[in-house]
């Protein structure tokens, strides 16, 4: 009869602590959400009002109030797509060569050690090396190109990791299928097997995008803390005045709100950097939502998922 | 490797002209080999460098490891210049441990209310958020640091708003997203059964979460919080945009100071290439670079504790 009482007690007091811990982790859990959601929020808020179409396209004033973003905003895209142009390629081979030829073994354990390490490199040590090979050393100075090769060692790791994944998601049955008619292993790869990957390959591209996009302590002593005044009807690369020389030094939008913080002098600097962070969280917004969409959409399209649904 | 039935001397034979598909197989081979090379020259060159510029200190400019990592007094502008690194490397601990203790709890609550409590709702519209919310770049935390955190501080707790706190607060948000993703990831991830027997056994929830979940993945909670502080660590203007960046090693966490990332980020750009202001940066650099391997090593550990 007592042991039933103790028993008793013991699953009252169960139930108890299990309302108490339930209550403390849904409270826990809805703070976050609203912190978080606060944050942004209030980034928005902020910033929504600042954003115009002059703030977007006009350049910055240092001294005087209404300076806008325009050339940062242009610097940031193009170095995005530099970036792209170089990393993608590297990348893509190097996750290719990971999920496909490397055999198990010290060399391949010592490959996914070097990209576990790089991926979790501060991006100030990138920055600072950057500065002491490419900058220095190869001479390309405070550029564009300096910047986008930077990124590009920020991004690789990433980059590798999303191919290895994309490929060892492609279903075994379709590489049989190519090795059963008697196609060459890197046709396999480029015709049958790039296709099936393609969706999250372009999802993971879109996110790290957003990544790179966001980006500055490596970009501050690689593309440099400046832009030179632009003419947007230059379209000569080799001019200095020309948007898309990429020798030019070029200050993005991530580090210019950087500088307005730390040393900002325009009488409306918050408001400047409250409408640029504001820009760049849409922008990663953006980048969130297309490549959800992309994935979906493209999967649908370049699998027979379709037809089967 | 290859996957033709020929015997060697048959290939060997066929060597020239080379069939098409043998063309094509060297052609990838040869491309993603590259690709891996570079990759690998990429890491030994910047293993390399920073090394090399972040001894220079030491080697060349004969400043002691001891004043270096147990001095307190930086003053490289000085007649006798001191090179006491031992502030900014206090001031990074400090801020990452914060940040951390701050955030871990508060990430697991949020990756337990995500995968025990509400599966269906955490994963449509929490684990996006979250996933979002770690891709929001750093600057835009440390503009939030100075114009909610600092502010706030300010106001309702004392001093000038900026320091360790403002910068640990700052980091912990910024680790959140990653510790949750992680810790959702690896409980989502967990068998069924396991809950199930803990239930059938007449378990409540917190006691199945308690007993049988949390030690199950707490080789993989670990490895998020790491990972999270690994971040914290190197992280450069968002903490450098808060904490006040004063050399000093601070007695109160409303106090300005330093890191090591925020004195890189600052002197960098003002020193010259060579010089031994300049070089002590790089030691600088190479010490956030050998903490890069320890969260490493750290990881890799926990990572085979989570195998077996």
């Amino acid at each position: 009869m007592s042991t039933v009482k103790v028993n008793h007690k013991a699953r009252k007091r169960a139930k108890a602590t299990d309302k108490v811990a339930t209550v403390l982790i849904v409270t826990f859990a809805m703070a976050i959400v609203a912190i978080l959601i606060g944050l942004l929020g209030f980034i928005l808020f902020r910033g929504l009002g600042h954003i115009s179409w002059s703030f977007l396209t006009t350049v910055p004033q240092t001294m005087r109030a209404g300076g806008g973003i325009g050339p940062q905003l242009f610097n940031s895209l193009f170095l995005l797509f530099l970036t792209m142009l170089i990393t993608v390629p590297l990348g893509l081979g190097a996750g290719i060569y990971m999920s496909e030829y490397a055999k198990p073994g010290k060399l391949t354990n010592f490959i996914r050690l070097v990209v576990e390490v790089l991926s979790s490199f501060p991006s100030i040590v990138i920055g600072l090396f950057g500065l002491l090979l490419i900058v220095n050393t190869f001479n390309l100075g405070f550029s564009l190109l300096s910047g986008a090769l930077a990124l590009t060692i920020f991004n690789l790791p990433l980059m590798v990791r999303i191919t290895e994944q994309a490929f060892a998601g492609v279903p075994k049955e379709q590489k049989e299928a190519g090795l059963a008619l008697g196609l060459s292993k890197w046709k396999i790869i480029t015709s049958i097997m790039l296709p099936v990957a393609i969706p999250s390959l372009i999802t993971g591209t879109i996110l790290a995008s957003g990544r790179v996009f966001g980006e500055a302590a490596a970009l501050l002593f690689t593309a440099g803390m400046s832009t030179p005044p632009l003419d947007f009807s230059n379209w000569n690369p080799l001019s200095p005045r020309s948007p898309i020389n990429p020798l030019r030094p070029a200050e993005t939008l991530a580090v210019y709100i950087w500088k307005v913080n730390s040393e900002g002098i325009a009488p409306d600097a918050t408001q400047i950097a409250a409408g640029a962070s504001a820009v760049l969280v849409i922008m990663v917004l953006i980048f969130n939502l297309l490549a959800r969409f992309l994935g979906r959409t493209l999967y649908r399209y370049m699998t027979a998922s379709r037809r089967m649904n | 490797m290859e996957q033709s039935n020929t015997t060697p001397r048959e290939a060997r034979r066929r060597a020239w002209p080379m069939e098409k598909h043998r063309v094509e197989d060297w052609i990838g081979k040869i491309y993603t080999s590259i690709c891996v090379v570079f990759l690998i020259a990429v890491i030994i060159s910047i293993v390399y460098f920073v090394t090399s510029k972040g001894v220079a200190t030491f080697a060349v400019n004969g400043v002691s490891l001891k004043e270096f990592f147990l001095g307190t007094n930086w003053n490289p502008q000085a007649d006798t210049p001191s090179f006491g690194a031992l502030p900014f490397i206090t001031g990074s601990f400090m801020v990452t441990v914060l940040a951390a203790l701050i955030a871990s709890p508060l990430s697991i609550s949020a990756a337990l209310f995500m995968t025990e409590i509400v599966p269906s709702f955490g994963k449509r519209i929490l684990q996006p958020a979250i996933e979002l919310l770690s891709g929001i770049p750093s600057v835009v935390y440390g503009f939030i640091g100075l114009s909610v955190i600092v502010p706030f501080l300010r106001e309702h707790v004392g001093g000038q708003g900026i320091g360790i706190g403002a910068g640990a607060l700052v980091l912990s948000i910024m680790i959140l997203p990653t510790i949750t993703s992680v810790a959702a990831d690896a409980l989502a991830s967990l068998p069924r059964g396991l809950r199930e027997a803990s239930y059938a056994l007449g378990a409540t929830r917190w006691q199945t979460i308690y007993r049988v979940v949390l030690p199950t993945v707490m080789p993989a909670l670990l490895t998020g919080i790491v990972l999270g502080m690994a971040r914290a660590f190197g992280e450069a203007l968002a903490v450098q945009m808060v904490i006040g960046n004063s050399p000093h090693i601070p007695t109160s966490l409303l106090e300005s100071a330093s890191t090591l990332t925020s004195v890189i980020t600052l002197g960098m750009g003002n020193t010259a290439m060579g010089s031994i202001q300049n070089n002590a940066l790089w030691s600088m650099a190479l010490v956030l670079m050998l903490m890069t391997f320890v969260f490493v090593l750290i990881i890799r550990l926990l990572e085979r504790r989570n195998r077996l």
